[in-house]
């Protein structure tokens, strides 16, 4: 149970594999095991074991949660759990392995902090396999666990689990992942999952619950460069409240870096600069706020600033371009197709983006890009090159998850399309550009 | 940790700050659902948080399905004056006798009848999203739930063709008559809003709190005994020390027996509790699938 009396650490991560690697069974072990389960959900677990298991309980069914994956005996979409332990709180997403959902895992891993992959022990690294562990590299999720699971089933063998380390780590150096711990378990039979197994001596390692409670997050989040993507604009227009009259906030979430009060800051894309005259919040001015906070920015000038400019520390400037290269993962059935218009939302502002060129696609069996193909299918990765309406400021995705990344939405249907990761800027803005006092 | 550390209760809060102000930009006619209920009283402190020193800038919306426990609509009416915002009622006793709600014969459970009324008051103001306090750890189907849930223009929900919801960055296109769901608490849990709630100092219904009230016990359940829930013959009325865990309608929420009296001693209860919140909900045990049937019609 979680200690209520101290600030208590979140850590979000997600599961992956394909179809009956046993990523739910591995959710209701972990739930299970740790102690997070209820009466209640117990009693609806053995009551659906006796309509469909035999009387065996099937963990499963915890996360299953629509009636046709229960009836097909698939997740469909993304479930979320919520656990606790003494140490931390988790926010799961069980991200379904099929190929046709990959839509799904990019969902899921996109705000985690770790990415579980599981393995089945048996098969080995299969194309599900690289496909997971590549999107988490993509996504730069900062940490990686491979769960080889179903130990039992090959006799704890100590030399399979190397077998098998071996295989990932040969393309491991391909990607961009930091941070990659091997766990041998048995889902099934909760061992190393909570608990500790007395089948694999041979192991040293934490279980998989003990590495999710110590991995150390605390630097994931981006401190380095302030930016502040403009929300709403806050404007009381209280006539009959002197202090009220004319106070003119900025509100926004901080998608990057820590901002003071008197520090020098630069409005974009207008190039203004302005400084930092206070940080409201609810519970009082604070002095200094820090990415992820949602505060509300004052200056000490009046300047004609709304939803979707963005406030940038002087130290590192955002590029600004109309011209982008990005990455994309597609998410829906029609192709991407060259010439197309679609709505692209980055930070806090929509504008329209055509599509000027496809790159390139990438092979996740080999991770080799192949040049300029006709276009990208559902769950395809590409490169694409796009012209956009008005100038985005941003940053490059491996430098900043939050402003260098977009969704492409399709005009008429609203449907959100393509998950886009953008590739660093060519030039930042000039630090002297439109610099005047007003 | 370093300084520059948000504690999980300071992540949860500016996640939905972030969301409740993307509703605020992007939509033309919002609305909060506003009961009174705990998960609910958080969303009008985080709507603060979000909007002062400006006022709220949109209503407040309930559904009063006739049934509600009497402290509740006190509570959320002194609320909504405190905060000075436009509460609407809709009531399902007045989209019953206008037809727009129609009870199965011998139905008296209100449960199923709010969603049709709902639906109406959506309707009848042009709102084109609706921020409720729903979390993902209530039950199954919910945890499938996006932030963003798009409804058509029937009002429903379809699970297996949701859009994918990546990063922070939140798609609220809609054409007109078709309308989004807007949950900024998925990622909280129970404990979590009574912790919010301490933290916070936030008023909450008395009936959260350990009081004495003359129950009844069916399928397992204490149930109040009230005008609309009078005692079965032979059955046994007893004076209990309860309170409640969820607030649903008066005759359908299960009350706990209790002798919580803060909210200390409630997170102290919670921590300790085997069963679920909902597991004292009537209406959700009705079959496997209740409530993935009730969220495509379009309950909350």
């Amino acid at each position: 149970m979680p200690n209520s009396q101290h600030p208590v650490e979140l850590l979000r991560f997600n599961t992956c594999g394909s179809v009956d690697d046993g990523k739910s069974t591995l959710i209701g072990r972990l739930l299970y095991d740790s102690k997070n389960l209820m009466e209640d959900q117990l009693e609806a677990l053995e009551r659906s074991a006796d309509i469909t298991g035999g009387g065996q309980i099937n963990l499963a069914n915890l996360t299953d949660g629509l009636r046709a994956e229960r009836e097909q005996g698939i997740t469909i979409d993304v479930a979320y759990r919520y656990f606790a332990t003494p140490r931390r709180k988790f926010i799961v997403a069980d991200t379904p392995g099929h190929v046709q959902y990959t839509r799904n895992m990019v969902t899921g891993a996109s705000t985690a902090n770790l990415s579980v992959v599981l393995v089945d022990a048996r098969l080995g690294v299969i194309e599900q396999s690289r496909r997971h562990t590549y999107l988490a590299s993509l996504l730069r999720i900062p940490h990686l666990v491979i769960a080889i699971n179903k130990m039992d089933l090959v006799g704890w063998s100590e030399a399979r689990f190397l077998e098998i380390r071996d295989e990932f780590e040969r393309f491991l150096p391909l990607l961009d992942i930091k941070d990659v711990k091997f766990v041998p378990i048995s889902a099934l039979n909760g061992d190393n999952v909570v608990d500790p197994s007395h089948h694999t001596p041979w192991y040293v390692g934490p279980t998989l619950l003990g590495h999710l409670e110590t991995v150390h997050i605390a630097s994931d989040w981006n401190l380095h460069g302030f930016r502040f993507p403009v929300q709403w604009v806050n404007r009381p227009n209280d006539p009959t409240n002197h202090d009220l009259h004319d106070f003119r906030g900025l509100s926004g979430q901080i998608a990057g870096g820590i901002v003071k009060v008197g520090q020098r800051v630069m409005v974009l894309p207008s190039g203004l600069k302005s400084t930092v005259k206070q940080i409201w919040t609810y519970d009082g001015p604070i002095a200094e706020a820090f990415c992820p906070q949602s505060v509300t920015v004052q200056l000490t000038d009046d300047l004609d600033i709304s939803r979707g400019d963005m406030l940038v520390g002087l130290e590192s400037l955002p590029g600004k371009a109309s011209d982008l290269e990005a990455r994309v993962c597609w998410m829906q059935p029609r192709p991407l197709q060259r010439g197309k218009k679609y709505f692209l939302k980055h930070a806090s502002q929509t504008v329209q983006a055509v599509v000027v060129s496809i790159e390139n696609r990438i092979d996740i069996r080999t991770f080799e890009s192949e040049p300029e193909p006709a276009e990208l299918a559902m769950n395809d990765i590409g490169g694409i090159k796009l012209r956009v309406s008005k100038p985005l400021v941003y940053d490059g995705y491996a430098t900043n998850r939050l402003t260098g990344s977009f969704i492409l939405i399709e005009q008429g249907t609203n449907q959100t399309v393509a998950a886009g990761m953008l590739l660093p800027p060519t030039e930042a803005v000039k630090p002297e550009y439109n610099d005047f006092a007003i | 940790m370093n300084s520059y550390h948000l504690d999980h209760l300071g992540f949860l809060e500016t996640e939905a700050i972030h969301i409740m102000r993307e509703v605020a930009a992007e939509f033309e006619r919002p609305a909060i659902l506003f009961s009174g209920g705990k998960d609910s009283i958080c969303l009008l402190r985080l709507a603060e948080k979000a909007f002062r020193p400006s006022d709220i800038p949109m209503p407040l919306l309930n559904v009063d399905t006739g049934h509600h426990f009497p402290e509740l609509n006190d509570f959320r009416d002194r609320r909504a004056a405190q905060l000075g915002g436009k509460l609407i009622v809709r009531k399902v006793e007045d989209a019953i006798a206008a037809g727009i709600a129609v009870p199965a014969p011998g139905e008296i459970s209100r449960n199923r009848l709010q969603i049709p009324t709902l639906l109406a008051a959506i309707e009848e103001f042009r709102f084109d999203c609706a921020i409720g306090g729903a979390r993902r750890d209530e039950e199954k189907a919910r945890a499938k739930e996006r932030f963003f849930s798009f409804r058509d223009a029937f009002g429903q929900w379809d699970p297996k063709n949701q859009r994918p919801e990546i990063w922070n960055v939140y798609n609220g296109r809609v054409n007109p008559g078709e309308h989004m769901r807007v949950f900024p608490l998925s990622n909280w849990t129970e404990m979590d809003v009574w912790e919010y709630i301490r933290q916070e100092r936030l008023e909450v219904p008395t009936i959260y709190f350990s009081h004495t009230r003359p129950c009844v016990r069916r399928a397992g359940q204490w149930l109040p005994v009230t005008d609309i829930l009078p005692p079965k013959p032979r059955e046994e009325v007893r004076e209990l020390v309860v309170r409640v865990r969820t607030i649903g309608d008066i005759i359908s929420t299960g009350l706990v027996e209790s002798p919580a009296n803060t909210v200390d001693d409630i997170i102290a209860e919670i921590a300790a509790a085997r069963v679920t919140e909902r597991g004292s909900r009537a209406d959700d045990k009705a079959s496997e699938a209740a409530m993935e049937d009730r969220k495509k019609q379009g309950y909350f």
